[in-house]
């Protein structure tokens, strides 16, 4: 049993959001599949340097890499490890690779394994099927992968157990102050999760007006009752990307392979782009408006449709 | 990424794009991979597949990227396609409901069934290299009809037995003890037909019975040569046809149109 949530005003500073809702030892699930993945939240959880915590995701990237890099992360749930198109997490090889000091726990599945576990747990279902795994090392490696008997055909299928992290950080293009939050674009597991996770963290480019929601519910990808706070955080998901706001910035995840793979120049990097700015709006400064007005989007805008009855 | 070149000027990848993108037929549906496989799905589509049906496994479906997708999830291919849909849907209702023809992978590691890591090399718990993982492989080559596997040869990556089977292809075997070692994809009931051909830098793969088997080879390439950059002791096939080296109105498209930055080639 859930109790919605229906405060009129969320409105928190990313500050306030992350000091109420992300607690030490916390399984979080800052989502985005490339596309809206919030680099504001996961700097703003290392500025107020909270530890232990679980992080999961299908594919962590920079942004939980940095994480680790911080001390901050006991254990990686996740389907790929990787800088997409690009290479490795440094930080996340140095802490998993033969003789690492400190080595992070890791429980591994496939981004099949991991999406059925958003979808048990947003369904609450304690588990959930697929047809996979067989013939390979993954379920064999991971125990919380198991199997059970079709009671209709007496075929055996995987299942994965349920996912239900105590926060997950959701970023849109636009909500309203319940959180009530559109998407457009690519999806990842963002719904899913949602609905799984203990407390929710909306992320937005944009605050509207409810009304504005209401002209195009069909759009509505997690509604305000499941939401605890909504941050407007323009930019938020830099280098990671928001369709319709701004590109990708993939030059910066080329340079990243540089930067992550020393030990020293990471560092410098979160000395001056995480602890050296105090919020997301001197991180931008930072980069340069310049950058920011190379990526900003072309606008593309699509016919909408007639709700009319 | 090693660029190779051939005495004709033309590259390993060049080759190998062109020659995969000969594996797709029009109005196939194939879920398209980032790097090599982008280059061949979009060189056919240009050429003689127009109607090649792409899916990307961040959810855009009936996709063409007017850009070179440097991530699986690139706006490029949300702009202008057919469908998006979630992750739940292109696993479960996509690709777990039998709709990909054909597939694509590569890794770290290939054995003579097909079986591909993309794990880990070493020990699984205490591993010498730490590779990204399955991401969609594991249910790629289990659901798509067929799977094209793009790779380089080496004797580090086309191995006698995979340290870790993230993948599976004909048959399951490995060092490491497994419930389903020695088991065929037909023992195991796996929905797809698994891996068919491997195209690789120096020729091609097929699997026959089972086993890859060297079908193809470049001009200039040795069947020494070919045997050297394999693990294990690689089958031949008696009439092995020479492949024919991309013509120059392929190779222009290739090189200005679909990866002009020369990202992948």
């Amino acid at each position: 049993m859930r109790k919605p949530k229906l405060t009129a005003n969320k409105i928190v500073s990313m500050k306030e959001a992350v000091r109420e809702l992300v607690k030490p030892g916390n399984d979080i699930y800052i989502e985005g599949f490339t596309h809206l993945i919030c680099f504001a939240a996961g700097h703003e959880i290392i500025r107020q340097g909270i530890g232990n915590l679980t992080a999961t995701r299908l594919t962590p990237d920079l942004v939980y890499d940095q994480l680790i890099e911080a001390g901050l992360v006991k254990k990686l749930v996740f389907s790929w490890a990787g800088n997409p198109g690009v290479g490795s997490l440094h930080a996340l090889r140095r802490r998993s690779q033969k003789d690492s000091a400190n080595k992070l726990e890791m429980e591994e599945y496939s981004h099949f394994g991991m999406v059925s576990r958003t979808l048990a747990g947003s369904a609450g279902l304690p588990f959930w099927p697929l047809k996979n795994f067989e013939g390979t090392h993954i379920a064999e490696s991971n125990p919380k992968i198991k199997s059970v008997t079709c009671p209709y055909t007496g075929e055996t299928y995987a299942t994965v157990p349920a996912l239900h992290p105590d926060v997950a950080i959701i970023h849109v293009q636009r909500a309203d102050k319940e959180g009530n939050a559109q998407v457009w674009g690519l999806m990842g597991t963002q719904k899913e999760v949602a609905f799984s996770a203990k407390r929710v963290i909306v992320v937005a480019e944009e605050i509207v007006d409810t009304q504005v929601i209401r002209r195009d519910p069909n759009r509505t990808l997690v509604p305000g009752i499941l939401v605890d706070a909504v941050v407007h955080e323009p930019w938020g998901c830099h280098p990671s990307y928001a369709q319709g706001f701004y590109d990708r910035d993939n030059d910066f995840y080329i340079k990243w392979e540089d930067i992550s793979r020393d030990p020293k120049t990471y560092a410098d990097y979160l000395a001056e782009f995480v602890h050296g700015v105090k919020d997301r709006k001197e991180y931008l400064t930072k980069v340069g408006s310049g950058l920011l007005d190379r990526l900003k989007a072309k606008p593309r805008k699509c016919e909408g449709v007639d709700y009319g009855y | 990424m090693v660029t190779k070149t051939t005495p004709g000027g033309i590259t390993a990848s060049e080759r190998m794009a062109v020659r995969a993108s000969q594996e797709l037929q029009n109005q196939e549906v194939v879920f398209v991979g980032i790097g090599l496989p982008n280059l061949a799905c979009n060189l056919a589509r240009a050429t003689h597949a127009p109607q090649l049906f792409m899916i990307y496994e961040s959810g855009t479906i009936g996709t063409i990227p007017a850009r070179l997708p440097v991530s699986i999830g690139d706006p490029t291919l949300v702009t202008d396609s057919l469908a998006i849909v979630s992750q739940s849907d292109i696993f479960q209702c996509y690709l777990q409901g039998g709709l990909i023809e054909v597939g694509f992978l590569g890794g770290a590691q290939v054995d003579r069934y097909g079986n591909i890591n993309t794990t880990v090399i070493g020990d699984y718990q205490n591993p010498k290299i730490r590779l990204p993982g399955s991401g969609g492989a594991c249910e790629i080559a289990t659901h798509s009809q067929r799977v094209l596997i793009m790779m380089r040869m080496s004797p580090k990556s086309f191995v006698a037995k995979c340290d870790f089977i993230t993948s599976p292809g004909s048959k399951m075997d490995s060092s490491k003890p497994s419930r389903d070692l020695g088991k065929t994809r037909q023992d195991l009931k796996l929905p797809g037909g698994g891996p068919t051909k491997a195209i690789t830098d120096l020729g091609v793969l097929e699997m026959l019975d089972g086993e890859f088997t060297l079908t193809e080879i470049y001009p200039g390439v040795t069947v020494e040569q070919v045997k050297q950059n394999c693990g294990w002791d690689l089958k031949i096939a008696p009439a092995l046809k020479t492949i024919e080296e991309p013509d120059p109105k392929t190779l222009e498209l290739l090189r200005n149109k679909i990866d002009p930055d020369r990202l992948y080639l």
